[in-house]
């Protein structure tokens, strides 16, 4: 019995050894192309992203606005998504605002993992009254709903694109820090490192070639999922009127003034709302499957 | 166990001393106030009493420590947009308001959320299945004002069965506001229920239990479900605190005059006393919620361990 099924294994070796070495990159793309679900929402993406990059190509002068009295519904007089509150092309508006939520999503993460890393490779690699520091300031950012304290930036710093991106990257820190510091704290113990500390590699060496592949993948995963809450929480502030200012488009902005004329004008709150549920369902699905992709140990 | 509560209880005084001093010097440091010279032209002896009246003449570390000593007596000053009440009259009409909606949001978010999620435990891979799946993934990812506007156009729009908005006055308003908010901590309810379940059903105790007999129904609800639940509160317990606070976007919605929505119009009235006391408040409640659950674990499972 045992005999067969070591044959088996000696003939199936061939095949394998003939391939080439197969990496963690090379093994997460491969189960990730497999996710039906993730696959489907990264095309989705994709095509949000194209249209963010190209947002003035397929929508010229978003801002052109007709006169107030001739707000339209979907598909009369040649718009076909109707118009907004004052007369503006809703489409473009539609399309300028997955710009201004792709730019906000991705500038936040950029920002964030710019000082979450810092900050957490700087309390896990030295530790001592550094680490200290940064968990105090960690613990100030948390003692408050993340929402509230970015509310409270607002009213403090004005809106506008550039603080509002800079106030929720202020709270989306917080976790990217504390991921990194964990991820340290565990790996330095790990054997792995301990071999290379005595084969005598250099700390600045063992840092960058040993601790911070290993410390990526959790970041990389992190920083995906960080983007739709960025993108929701711009939606949100702006909603509220205390976002994104005119006339640059907003897809929380364009929800909000829709209020106004929900029993009439229904198409000016439910195209956004649409889109952000769209927008915010595919970014998940893709940092979903980027997850089981990465980190299969994590699925169940 | 008092030792750890007191350890705790120092940690958030300490967390709460951090966050007053940000928020004072933050708010110190709007521009804007009532004697800048080129917009608020005053005779200087005017300015100089004005300034002395309201102890801005002296130096910020004093003027800190006078606000504390106030707001630690239960005194933030009055409201700039409502100046016949006092802060703590405001917080003291819009607060119950917001408990009352994250109260009731929690009891039947969490109690669909966990019956749901033993429907689609015991029915794996049905439609039902699919389909509580896909509400529970609705409500964790979409944003809750996005799902108060599409049923405020089915239901209040287009069906016209339940009232727009508002509160107090019709039992009907607190349908809409409920299911938007409760939506997304049913999600986590459901999916946690049912891999929780799902888990518990391979267990030993559960293949004895059937194999001597037991109805499938007293095997579910006698033996599963007690041993599921556990790691269902030590997940959902954190969100608890989000749900009394976090109303502010449904608040807004359906014009709920609570905290939420109060916040809101603080910060868009730049109503400084106002939002000063909010953070503070929201600071220690915050806190002490989290501590609160926290110590809730060690009654509901005796194997964690306060640390």
């Amino acid at each position: 019995m045992s005999a067969i099924v070591s044959d088996k294994a000696v003939t199936a070796v061939d095949p394998i050894i003939s391939r080439p070495p197969s990496n963690l990159w090379r093994d997460a793309a491969i189960r990730f192309s497999k996710n039906k679900l993730a696959m489907g929402a990264l095309i989705v993406v994709g095509v949000l992203v194209f249209i963010g990059i190209f947002a003035d190509v397929l929508a010229p002068q978003p801002n052109f606005a007709r006169p107030i009295d001739a707000r339209k519904f979907p598909g009369e007089a040649g718009y076909i998504l109707g118009t907004d509150d004052v007369g503006r092309d809703m489409l473009k508006r539609l399309i300028h605002g997955v710009r201004t939520s792709l730019i906000v999503g991705i500038s936040v993460q950029a920002i964030a993992l710019v000082i979450g890393a810092t900050l957490g490779l700087g309390a896990g690699f030295l530790g001592g009254w550094v680490d200290f520091f940064v968990m105090r300031i960690v613990e100030l950012f948390t003692a408050i709903p993340q929402l509230l304290f970015a509310l409270f930036l607002i009213s403090i710093f004005g809106g506008g694109l550039f603080n509002v991106i800079l106030a929720i990257a202020l709270i989306g820190w917080v976790d990217i820090c504390r991921l990194t510091r964990a991820q340290l704290f565990s790996l330095r113990e790990k054997e792995f490192i301990e071999a290379a500390r005595a084969l005598g590699i250099p700390p600045f060496q063992i840092a960058w070639r040993h601790l911070l592949p290993n410390a990526l993948t959790p970041l990389i995963i992190a920083v995906t999922l960080g983007v739709p809450t960025a993108i929701f929480t711009e939606a949100g502030l702006s909603f509220l009127g205390l976002g994104i200012n005119e006339p640059t488009a907003s897809l929380g902005k364009m929800v909000g003034a829709s209020f106004a004329y929900i029993r009439v004008y229904w198409h000016m709150g439910l195209l956004p709302t649409l889109l952000i549920a769209l927008i915010m369902l595919s970014f998940s699905f893709v940092g979903d499957g980027l997850r089981d992709a990465l980190d299969p140990r994590l699925r169940k | 166990m008092v030792a750890y509560v007191a350890q705790r209880l120092a940690g958030l005084a300490f967390v709460f001393i951090l966050v007053s001093i940000v928020a004072f010097l933050l708010m110190h440091a709007t521009p804007g106030g009532p004697s800048d010279e080129p917009n608020m032209p005053l005779p200087p002896a005017a300015k100089e009493n004005i300034l002395r009246k309201c102890g801005l003449d002296q130096p910020l570390h004093i003027q800190y420590i006078n606000y504390m000593a106030n707001a630690l007596r239960g005194d933030f000053g009055y409201s700039f947009s409502s100046p016949t009440e006092t802060v703590a009259q405001v917080i003291g009409r819009t607060w119950p308001i917001s408990i009352t909606l994250g109260g009731i949001t929690v009891v039947v978010a969490l109690g669909s959320g966990i019956l749901l999620g033993i429907l689609a435990a015991i029915q794996q891979n049905s439609i039902l299945d699919y389909v509580v799946t896909f509400i529970a993934t609705l409500g964790l990812t979409v944003p809750n004002f996005v799902i108060a506007l599409w049923l405020i156009l089915v239901f209040a729009v287009e069906l016209r069965w339940l009232p727009l908005g508002g509160w107090g006055d019709d039992w009907r308003q607190i349908i809409m506001p409920m299911i938007a908010l409760g939506l997304g901590p049913m999600g986590i309810a459901t999916r946690y229920t049912r891999a929780s379940l799902v888990d518990v059903f391979t267990a030993d105790y559960i293949r004895t239990a059937r194999a001597k007999g037991l109805a499938e129904r007293m095997v579910v609800m006698r033996h599963a479900i007690k041993n599921a639940l556990i790691p269902i509160i030590t997940v959902l317990g954190p969100r608890i605190p989000d749900l009394i606070t976090g109303t502010i976007f449904v608040e807004t919605m359906f014009r709920v005059p609570g905290l939420g929505k109060f916040f809101v119009e603080s910060v868009l009235d730049r109503d400084y006393p106002m939002i000063m006391a909010l953070m503070l408040l929201i600071a220690v409640l915050w806190g002490l919620v989290y501590l609160i659950t926290d110590l809730l674990y060690t009654v509901i499972d005796p194997r964690v361990k306060l640390t």
